[in-house]
């Protein structure tokens, strides 16, 4: 069981330059738990104090934004997250 | 801010400044960026004499805008009609109103290509030059994407832009025509959108509404600015404007305060409306149940150019609405459709869809008493009609042919003439 998270360039001087990371979650709190422990100083820039992801932080399940897969969506062997830091365009 | 540097960019959230690079978010807490002026020199700087002096278009402002060094362009871009829209206020208010109280800033024909897009263009390519870009490009629900290649072409850069695989065909030609290069995508503008991110994160291509976007909507400002010189340097009471990003609203909100700030016109708290296609109304949504945070949709509407379901500045536009009293409507297909028709035969401005859902929003909105017919109000019109034709595809009948003989006029005419709409002034 694993995803991956493809990870960009802003978030990389917290990550070691890491661009990809693979991860044993099932769900979007695990991604969010392993992720901080993994990289702790991208803790901040992922969750705000109430533990809920940050209002510019855009998470996407293969082409699928999660907020419409929902919270307890349940990753699937193979799933390919992508963060966008910030979403721009309009 | 330096003494040689009149603006520069500035995190939305932490306040953290960043020069000037092309980057459109806070590279410490990843927040959307913005560009904050030095206003105290500019104050010194800037006078309506000397606006009214040059040229009727948008670098007439240039003071306000983030432009490089000694920038010149040769490009009229905007200075659009504000016009008197009184037979449309009395649709809406159904008595006559003060003549002076309702107008259309009329973007449908902003050069050069038919949109309020080709206003922030402008200022990005002037940018997108600046850094260096030969490959200009975004994502785009049509008009945007038409502004940059009717652009690029004519400032002699490489365009490439990425559009949703179902626009309509007269803004895929109206690029195509350009010589851009166009992707389609099999998906929503949001699919677009955050490929063009990714895409922007790892080439160095000037996205002009992702890492030169903070650029770019400064541009929107100067719908804010003419509406203001148009008025007689005034602020109006009210202004409606389509929301797709909610970019728009936030810089027109953005454009009155400086003007405010700078002595140009008095000090007023305008109330901004908000306008969504009832098939993406992220933004009116969070208005109406009372908060900023937007949930996003899954757009299904026939105002394409508005079918943004994560609106990238949906927080600060239903901020700016609530904050200034204003409030946020949306309108259905039947009511879009609608919308341009009434504009039309009301105006004699033939809108795109988002048109009409500015319209058929404004409509409510008078209705609802939140508009008052007394007070001056505006409402944008951002884009051209014949872009979206096929949104009133089967609404006329085609007039079978007569022969060309007087003979057969007349009695064409005799049988028609009750059709016939009065004409008005």
């Amino acid at each position: 069981m694993g995803i991956t998270v493809s990870i960009p360039t802003a978030f990389r001087r917290h990550t070691e330059g890491l661009d990809r990371y693979d991860c044993p979650a099932t769900n979007l709190k695990e991604l969010l738990d392993a992720m901080e422990t993994r990289f702790p100083e991208l803790k901040p820039h992922l969750r705000d104090e109430d533990g809920k992801v940050r209002r510019f932080l855009n998470i996407y399940v293969n082409d699928e934004d999660i907020r419409f897969l929902g919270a307890n969506y349940k990753f699937s062997e193979g799933d390919e997250v992508t963060l966008v830091p910030s979403i721009a365009g309009g | 801010m330096s003494t040689q540097v009149r603006y520069e960019l500035r995190c939305r959230e932490c306040r953290t400044t960043w020069g000037n690079q092309p980057v459109s978010f806070c590279q410490k807490c990843f927040a959307p960026l913005e560009v904050a002026y030095d206003l105290a020199t500019i104050r010194q700087e800037i006078s309506k004499d000397e606006i009214a002096r040059r040229a009727a278009n948008l670098w007439r402002y240039k003071e306000l805008l983030p432009l490089p060094d000694r920038f010149e362009s040769s490009l009229p871009v905007g200075f659009t009609p504000l016009v008197k829209a009184t037979t449309l206020g009395e649709v809406f208010t159904g008595k006559s109103l003060h003549s002076k109280s309702i107008y259309i800033k009329n973007d449908a024909v902003c050069f050069p290509s038919l949109s309020f897009k080709d206003r922030v263009v402008a200022v990005a390519l002037a940018q997108a030059r600046n850094f260096g870009f030969e490959i200009v490009s975004c994502s785009s629900t049509g008009n945007l994407a038409n502004a940059v290649a009717a652009q690029a072409a004519r400032a002699g850069f490489k365009a490439c832009v990425f559009i949703p695989s179902d626009l309509e065909p007269a803004k895929v030609l109206g690029t195509q025509v350009y010589g851009a290069k166009i992707i389609r995508i099999a998906g929503n503008y949001d699919h677009v959108n955050r490929l063009c991110s990714q895409i922007a994160d790892k080439h160095p291509w000037g996205f002009v509404n992702v890492n030169l976007r903070p650029y770019y909507a400064e541009g929107s400002k100067t719908v804010g600015y003419e509406i203001a010189e148009q008025l007689g340097w005034r602020l109006p009471d009210n202004v409606v404007v389509p929301m797709a990003g909610g970019s728009l609203i936030t810089k027109i909100h953005k454009a009155f305060k400086e003007l405010a700030e700078l002595g140009l016109v008095e000090s007023k708290n305008v109330k901004f409306f908000g306008a969504q296609a009832t098939g993406c109304s992220p933004i009116s949504t969070a208005v109406k149940a009372g908060r900023s945070d937007i949930e996003p949709q899954k757009p299904n509407t026939i105002a394409r150019s508005l079918a943004i379901g994560n609106p990238a500045d949906g927080f600060y536009a239903a901020k700016t609405i609530v904050a200034s009293g204003g409030w946020a409507e949306d309108s259905s297909d039947p009511e879009i459709v609608e919308g341009i028709t009434l504009l039309a035969e009301t105006e004699g401005i033939f809108t795109e869809t988002a048109g009409g859902v500015t319209v058929g929003a404004a409509r409510k909105l008078y209705a609802q008493g939140r508009i008052k017919p007394e007070e001056t109000t505006v409402l944008c019109i951002t884009g051209n009609g014949l872009k979206t034709t096929d949104a009133l595809a089967g609404r006329f009948e085609t007039a079978e042919p007569i022969p060309p003989k007087l003979a057969a006029f007349e009695e064409h005419i005799g049988r028609e003439l009750v059709n016939v709409p009065a004409g008005g002034d």
